[in-house]
């Protein structure tokens, strides 16, 4: 287990040196930054090719990348255009989308398993159809949609909630926006549990169970739902990273200054120790979420084991 | 049993519903009566005077900065602030005396080095100020900041500290209207707190204006109370601003909707048809100095040769302003008829109609014009712009339809869209854009010549499309040369002439600015600039 768990860590090493130089290289592909930060003014040469140099951005593309990489391991960053170091931003930004996105994952498991249990056990009745029929709807919204409607109803037109969240984030004005982010994933979260549910309600093992005379519920939550979540786990794992990272549209909905933010700011800019600090941060949660679903596995299947 | 689970769910539901709105209660985190919270933008440079070429980081300079000269809100006219006289008599060496009295917020006095430190700081090359160029009228300027290599002073030689409230400045030719310049914040006087600690007064800049900043996290807010030490004729009339970083102006304008912010001061376009009615009349539309003009690649021998100035005037002809502006706008731009803005007035040089016919749409003129200039080159023409923000692919979409229709050939003429705004930038250096491209010019100061001069004299600065034209070159340089203003917009206005027969750039429209208030607000108002006037809003 331990061992799996060390080769696991030590595949991640060239995954990121990977990841960062793609990052880099397709930021650097955009073209020269400095132009932009002059606004309608055309930029003053001398001024420019000063900037440049402090940014390292006259060096051939190979130099850049070994000089950011040799600063990332010093545990620096860059620094933002605005001049605050790209950790003050990741220290301020990370925090917040991890909230949300605790949100929304606590939003996906709680309902959409339940929903998913609940259709699933009563297949082919009205409140399956229901479900299948709203979960339809709602993979079917774009979040920009839901984002804004949800937004100007709950927030204006009923004054339930504040419709953007305060520079402190807490859980508390992040469940809107961590519902809206959830509302997919909900989606699948829900169908995927349904027909998992649906496929194995028909094992033998349950019918053994069931003739057992083990209580209902015993059955329900004990053997036929712990056996069919393990697709479901495999997406929620996939979800987190997508989650972190793609809240963007929704950040920007409800003004959250998170990593999506960020991310936003920095392409626009073209501020690349931004987007490809960021990036990377992003790659390395992705791959821990996924080790932690392979690693869940075995304790939701007792057959799968990791040597 | 099944039912059971039924109504635990609906209780699971229920609660949620009800978390949500108990933190709807404790969301938006309020400020002190008397407050103001307004919208703003992530500045995109460190908050000092010379660094700040942008709107968002302008706001807070007009709000924590005076300077010798002041705009003023309404007229746009330059006024005295902490000047108290500057003198000339050549319009090239000027004497300047500060007025007394005058304090920075930590109680240094604002002293005639307060000023000459600030500009030799903001000149030099080391200190990589993207403003850096204002300051290349002064003499000296080539030595702080050469073109290329290292600087060889420290300081600008054309300025001189006489005793504490006086000092000359030369320059390094006639510009008769320079002290109305000096309104711009990159002419900011800098407390000794900036030098000696420069990383804290980043943290939380120290000014002479009438508000002082309380607290600062950047790229989400910024706290500013009124400063009662200020002894400026424009104190400010609430007790304190906050200033709140958004990145979606829907958001903010949700957020007013909702009570929750006080003061936007960029209505989204999406929201202009409702916005009379959704802020029952507290919306404020009004001219800004910002000019939107279709530029033309001058450095191309297929756009310059003769003739091709009926070409230029043609397709200007082609373009039906007014139906866009209405349409696509709804207003907030105005049909431009010169190559300056309305925020000038007539004294300031502003002249409706300069550009006569050929800034009126005329389908049928606009076709015979171009076939008597010999067609458009290659027989078919592209705009350009980037498209990343400002709804460009909207108006370069309609122009084009315009364009289309007048010629009657769909294919006359197409967009050619550039992902960034720094891509466009860079292209347009490069002088690699060989059709038409958008070019937006938002003024320094309300000066004519700030329309003129950086855009379309010979290798001027800003002059993208690389137009020169001896005529309007002597003519601007009579007007700097002149020692009274009057004579000197006059001559400025016959520049513009030059350009309305040889149509380097086709003006589209003034930009307006726009703002929507709560009820709690009365006195909002936009200065020339389009940013509200923070000071004189009064909080119910």
């Amino acid at each position: 287990m331990s061992r799996y768990v060390a080769r696991r860590l030590l595949q991640m090493i060239p995954v990121f040196i990977g990841s960062t130089f793609l990052i880099f290289f397709m930021v650097y592909a955009l073209g020269d930054p400095v132009a932009a930060l002059f606004g309608d003014k055309a930029p003053d040469p001398a001024t420019a090719a000063r900037i440049r140099q402090d940014l390292y951005l006259d060096q051939p593309l190979w130099k850049q990348y070994l000089h950011y990489m040799g600063q990332v391991f010093a545990g620096n960053f860059g620094t933002a255009f605005n001049g605050q170091p790209v950790t003050e931003l990741m220290g301020s930004a990370f925090p917040v989308t991890l909230r949300l996105t605790i949100v929304a994952i606590v939003f996906e498991v709680v309902i959409g398993i339940a929903l998913g249990v609940l259709s699933g056990l009563r297949r082919g009745r009205p409140v399956d159809t229901t479900v299948l029929l709203l979960t339809l709807v709602v993979v079917s919204v774009p979040t920009f949609v839901s984002g804004y409607v949800l937004q100007y109803l709950i927030g204006v037109k009923w004054r339930l909630a504040s419709p953007s969240v305060s520079p402190e984030a807490t859980f508390g004005e992040l469940l809107l926006p961590g519902v809206v982010l959830a509302l997919t994933s909900l989606a699948y979260v829900t169908r995927l549990t349904r027909t998992s549910l649906a496929e194995n309600a028909r094992a033998d093992y349950l019918r053994t169970a069931l003739a057992k005379g083990l209580p209902r519920h015993r059955i329900v939550l004990r053997h036929l739902l712990r056996n069919s979540l393990i697709p479901v786990v495999t997406f929620i794992g996939a979800d987190i990273g997508a989650l972190m990272g793609g809240a963007i549209v929704t950040e920007r909905i409800f003004n959250i200054r998170g990593v999506g933010f960020q991310l936003y700011q920095g392409i626009l800019r073209q501020n690349s120790p931004t987007v490809v600090g960021f990036v990377t941060i992003l790659v390395i949660v992705f791959l821990l979420a996924n080790l932690l679903v392979d690693l869940l596995y075995a304790v939701l299947d007792p057959r799968i084991r990791y040597a | 049993m099944r039912g059971g689970r039924r109504a635990r769910a609906m209780v699971a539901l229920g609660g949620l519903v009800f978390a949500m709105a108990a933190a709807g209660c404790g969301g938006g985190g309020g400020v002190p009566a008397g407050w103001v919270r307004a919208s703003w933008g992530d500045p995109q440079n460190p908050l000092e005077p010379a660094n700040t070429n942008e709107v968002q980081g302008g706001k807070v300079l007009d709000m924590i900065f005076r300077g010798l000269k002041r705009y003023d809100p309404r007229t746009g006219a330059a006024v005295n602030m902490l000047a108290e006289r500057i003198g000339t008599r050549d319009s090239q060496n000027f004497t300047i005396t500060v007025k007394s009295g005058w304090t920075f917020s930590n109680g240094e006095k604002v002293t005639a080095k307060s000023f000459v430190d600030a500009w030799n700081y903001g000149a030099l090359l080391d200190n990589k100020q993207k403003n850096a160029s204002f300051f290349e009228y002064i003499d000296g300027y080539e030595k702080v900041h050469p073109a290329a290599g290292a600087a060889s002073a420290r300081t600008l030689a054309g300025l001189v500290v006489k005793d504490e409230r006086t000092f000359t400045v030369r320059l390094r030719t006639k510009f008769s209207t320079w002290p109305d310049t000096l309104g711009y914040t990159a002419y900011a006087p800098l407390p000794r707190a900036f030098f000696d600690d420069h990383r804290a007064w980043l943290k939380k800049p120290v000014g002479n204006g009438p508000y002082t900043i309380d607290s600062y996290t950047r790229g989400s807010a910024m706290r500013l109370s009124r400063w009662d030490g200020y002894r400026g004729p424009d104190r400010a009339a609430n007790k304190g601003v906050e200033l709140r970083v958004y990145t979606d102006n829907n958001t903010a304008y949700t957020d007013l909707q909702a009570g929750n912010l006080d003061l936007v001061d960029d209505i989204p376009s999406t929201q202009l048809k409702n916005v009379t009615k959704d802020l029952d009349g507290r919306y404020i539309n009004q001219p800004a100095g910002i000019i939107q003009t279709l530029d033309f690649p001058m450095y191309r021998a297929e756009w310059n040769r003769p003739g091709m100035e009926k070409v230029r005037k043609g397709l200007s002809m082609a373009i039906n302003r007014e139906q866009i502006t209405t349409q696509i706008y709804r207003r907030t731009r105005t049909p431009a008829t010169d190559w300056t803005s309305p925020v000038l007035g007539e004294k300031g040089g502003y002249r409706a109609g300069l550009c006569q016919d050929a800034c009126t749409y005329d389908p049928g003129r606009a076709r015979r014009l171009i076939e008597e200039g010999g067609g458009l080159p290659g027989g078919r023409v592209t705009i350009s712009s980037n498209v990343d923000n400002g709804s460009h692919r909207l108006w370069m979409d309609a122009v084009c339809n315009s364009i289309n229709n007048a010629l009657g050939n769909d294919r006359s003429c197409t967009v050619n869209p550039i992902g960034t705004f720094a891509d466009f930038r860079n292209q347009l250096s490069d002088e690699r854009l060989d059709d038409m491209f958008r070019s937006g010019w938002q003024m320094d100061y309300p000066l004519i010549q700030n329309f003129l001069q950086p855009l379309y004299y010979t290798d001027a600065s800003s002059n993208y499309g690389k137009f020169s034209d001896p005529a309007f070159d002597r003519l601007i340089d009579a007007a700097n040369s002149r020692t009274s203003t009057a004579g000197a917009i006059a001559e400025f206005q016959e520049a513009e002439t030059v350009l309305a027969r040889q149509m380097p750039a086709i003006p589209l429209w003034y930009q307006n600015g726009s703002a929507g208030y709560s009820e709690k607000l009365s006195g909002v108002m936009l200065n020339p600039f389009s940013v509200p006037v923070y000071e004189r809003i009064t909080v119910k």
